[in-house]
């Protein structure tokens, strides 16, 4: 039985938040192609920063948490603004957020204990 | 510069969309594949007893510019979506076939790369850094792939008049699915290419 067949024969309401209210709704906010265009901007200008960082002869240590701290800002500009997590509902980011979670738990377990370095 | 726009679902009683839930969480288990698959990589990359290794073969610039196409391509992808969902279904039209076009141009760019290491000695059974690398690098191209075609089905079937703004999830889900393979990119080209052990 749909949630609408359940509702036409007098079936008490769903219990919803006001977050569930506003996503019945569909309405949702998205940036404009100029702040897309923007964050691709950004976006361009860190992969080139990678690049250069790259080519500076940099202590490995440095280089390492260098790059590491720009490809985490990558990684969070395109699934905040492109993926839309900083504007949808959280269940979708729980959804992501989770599951990465136990990614990078595998990956921290399995290089500690196999013996793998990243430095 | 936000702006409210509107899609259309059935509903739910979550209010959600199922289809961009599952979308999801689809995605979080494919963050773990990858996990998996880059850490077996840096695991193994520097256990080989023969050459090539990865210092030998990889070509940073021309992976960079690897990079910088699949990162516009999450642009233009955003930009297809940002179209439909103000109702403009020719913008979706070009910014889709770029996002293809810019999906395959990277898809050339990885079959030029395989082939460079195979002719420098490296296959998938040479040693372990090419076992780790073909798989996890092949991985994401079969990923990248399979977006391109999505991509190409959805612009077949807009040129036909099927997609409009109330369609606009469609557009959306398959964004999802492409910036995934955007980030996870991200990933393996710090991980991968810029640090070398």
């Amino acid at each position: 039985m749909t949630l609408a067949e359940y509702r036409g024969r007098g079936g008490a309401e769903v219990p919803r938040d006001d977050q569930h209210v506003a996503e019945a709704a569909h309405v949702e906010k998205h940036p404009g192609p100029l702040e897309y265009a923007q964050i691709g901007s950004i976006l361009a200008l860190i992969t080139g920063v990678e690049v250069a960082i790259y080519y500076l002869g940099l202590a490995h240590t440095l280089l390492v948490v260098g790059l590491m701290v720009l490809s985490a800002t990558k990684f969070s500009m395109v699934v905040l603004w492109f993926m839309h997590l900083k504007f949808d509902h959280r269940l979708f980011s729980t959804m992501f957020i989770l599951g990465f979670i136990l990614a990078l738990s595998v990956f921290t377990v399995a290089l500690a204990t196999v013996g793998g370095k990243l430095v | 510069m936000a702006q409210a726009v509107g899609t259309a679902h059935l509903e739910t009683s979550t209010g959600l969309d199922n289809r961009k839930l599952l979308m999801w969480l689809f995605l979080g288990s494919e963050c773990l594949f990858f996990g998996s698959l880059i850490a077996a990589y840096l695991l193994y990359r520097d256990r080989s007893v023969t050459g090539p290794y990865p210092g030998d073969l990889f070509d940073i610039p021309f992976t960079s510019v690897s990079a910088f196409v699949l990162l516009m391509s999450s642009v233009s992808m955003v930009l297809a979506l940002a179209a439909i969902q103000r109702g403009n279904v020719r913008g979706m039209q070009i910014w889709l076939f770029t996002t293809a076009t810019l999906g395959l141009l990277f898809l050339s760019g990885q079959a030029f790369e395989f082939t460079e290491f195979n002719h420098e000695g490296l296959s998938l059974s040479t040693n372990l850094f090419g076992t780790t690398f073909f798989v996890l690098t092949g991985f994401h191209g079969a990923h990248v792939t399979i977006g391109v075609l999505i991509l190409l089905s959805l612009f077949t079937v807009s040129l036909q008049g099927r997609i409009q703004q109330k369609d606009s999830l469609n557009i959306e889900l398959a964004g999802l699915y492409w910036h995934f393979v955007d980030i996870v990119w991200i990933v393996i080209f710090t991980l991968v290419y810029l640090i070398q052990p």
